[in-house]
């Protein structure tokens, strides 16, 4: 059996190259004006709630501060993004893949369910088997179902064009500069996640290559004997 | 070593990226990406809003305590600074171009029009936020005073100051200038329009970014195409920096 379906094997790159696109651009952009504020309106540095440090030029796009060029880029990625994020949750919904692998039990959120499963992720054994942890369901769940979309919804808001087709969003998330500065807290919390899946994924090269061939499930066997200290939850991690 | 070469690896992943990014933005194909982005952005805004979708507008107790003045912030000529001193008397709007009746607007003229009041949210590009009060004719009624020919296709206003020592202008589609919040402002919070926002007259285009609301107008034109115009992008930052024509992401 196939680990990671086609569609979400094709998301997953396109996002990737999306993402980092997005947050390069974002950066550039941030630096045309440095200042965070919440409500509707905000102008004034001493009214702001974060005042940003300047992004270097090695960490943005383009690779020096250029307003129009960092938008033209941010414009066109929100495009892949956005519909991307619409097409992978219908796929997820579809597949099974959000059932299967995302949904939370109770369970998964006690400390004890958290404790066992780092602890399963730092044991270097024989992780053949299948399906996320409960850390790993919540990371995902949290990506896929909080960060992922504010940051669509959020972008949308601060979009003066589209205003006018969704009022209601401004008013949700609290004023455009609150939208804002969401936009901002969003994109710092996906480049979070994204620090922690690397290094993951480069600990383990395998789930790289996996994530152009799809990879393999292997059949539950009877292997090694079961260790004391393995945890007792459904399935190991195999994955950053 | 596994750890070296992994990180001169990611290195270089982020220097090829870079260097195929500004491949990217400076080729054809690259501009032409951007553009059919962009157009896409508008398209999907003027589905989901409609052409009249109406930009928010606020309350008084909402606005901002002040309107932060930006860009050109006052018209460097002997001739402008005479008439702020004087209220403007004999400051002219023109509406011309392609149209069948040529006008020529004293601030009077301008007042003496039917008047829409809209307190709402001025966005600049480089991400803050200010809200008045704006005060004037809708643009469609000066368009319509004008009879504006079925050959026109934009509009474009023509501006009293200049920046880096170019003219500043911009343009609007027919869209653009017949929605009903687009203004020509000559009051804002009630006043007049202060020196530094654009006195005496500057369009209120709302659904779009602080850089198309032109200030110190001097003309409206009505025009087939923008490719006769400056350097033919539809406006000063369009032609000088590369920002976007539609100012509405």
């Amino acid at each position: 059996m196939i680990k990671h379906a086609l569609t979400t094997r094709l998301w997953h790159w396109v996002n990737a190259v999306a993402i980092i696109v997005l947050f390069m651009s974002g950066l550039n952009i941030s630096n045309a004006h440095r200042y965070l504020y919440w409500g509707d309106y905000g102008f004034v540095p001493k009214d702001a709630w974060l005042s940003v440090i300047r992004f270097p030029g090695w960490a943005t796009i383009p690779q020096y501060y250029n307003l129009a060029m960092a938008r033209d880029w941010h414009i066109l990625a929100a495009w892949p993004f956005g519909v991307g994020l619409l097409f992978i949750w219908v796929a997820m919904l579809v597949n099974g893949h959000f059932r299967r692998r995302l949904v939370t039990r109770p369970a998964d959120w006690t400390p004890a369910a958290v404790i066992a499963s780092l602890r399963a992720h730092s044991a270097d054994g024989d992780d053949a088997g299948h399906g996320y942890n409960p850390v790993q369901k919540i990371l995902y769940g949290g990506v896929f179902g909080v960060l992922l979309p504010l940051m669509v919804f959020t972008g949308l808001a601060i979009s003066p064009g589209f205003q006018a087709a969704a009022p209601w969003l401004l008013e949700v998330l609290g004023g455009r500069q609150s939208a804002r500065s969401l936009h901002f807290i969003a994109a710092w919390g996906i480049f979070g996640f994204f620090v922690i899946h690397m290094v993951l994924a480069l600990a383990n090269w395998r789930l790289i290559l996996e994530m152009f061939t799809g990879g393999r499930i292997a059949a539950p066997t009877p292997t090694a004997a079961p260790s004391l200290e393995q945890p007792a939850i459904e399935g190991a991690p195999d994955h950053g | 070593m596994a750890d070296i070469k992994r990180r001169s690896l990611l290195a270089g992943l982020v220097a090829l990226g870079a260097g195929a990014c500004s491949k990217i933005a400076g080729s054809e194909t690259g501009q032409s990406l951007f553009e059919t982005a962009e157009g896409w952005h508008r398209a999907a805004h003027r589905a989901l809003a409609g052409k009249q979708g109406l930009a928010p507008e606020y309350t008084r107790a909402e606005r901002s305590p002040t309107f932060k003045g930006n860009g050109s912030v006052t018209v460097d000529s002997d001739f402008y600074r005479q008439q702020l001193a004087g209220g403007f008397p004999e400051w002219r709007l023109m509406v011309g171009g392609l149209v069948e009746q040529p006008l020529a607007l004293s601030l009077a003229d301008v007042r003496a029009l039917p008047q829409r009041t809209q307190i709402t949210r001025h966005d600049c590009v480089e991400g803050w936020s200010a809200i008045g009060e704006w005060t004037g004719p809708q643009l469609s009624a000066l368009l319509d005073a004008a009879k504006v020919r079925k050959e026109a296709n934009f509009i474009l206003f023509r501006c009293a100051d200049t920046l880096y020592g170019n003219a500043y202008y911009e343009s609007i589609d027919m869209v653009e200038a017949y929605h009903p919040q687009t203004i020509i402002a000559h009051a804002l919070n009630g006043e007049p329009l202060p020196e530094k926002n654009g006195a005496p007259l500057r369009a209120r285009i709302e659904r779009q970014l602080g850089y198309k609301q032109a200030k110190y107008l001097t003309g409206i034109e009505a025009v087939s195409s923008l490719d006769d115009v400056g350097l033919g992008k539809g406006g000063f930052w369009e032609d000088y920096a590369g920002y976007q024509w539609y100012a509405g992401v």
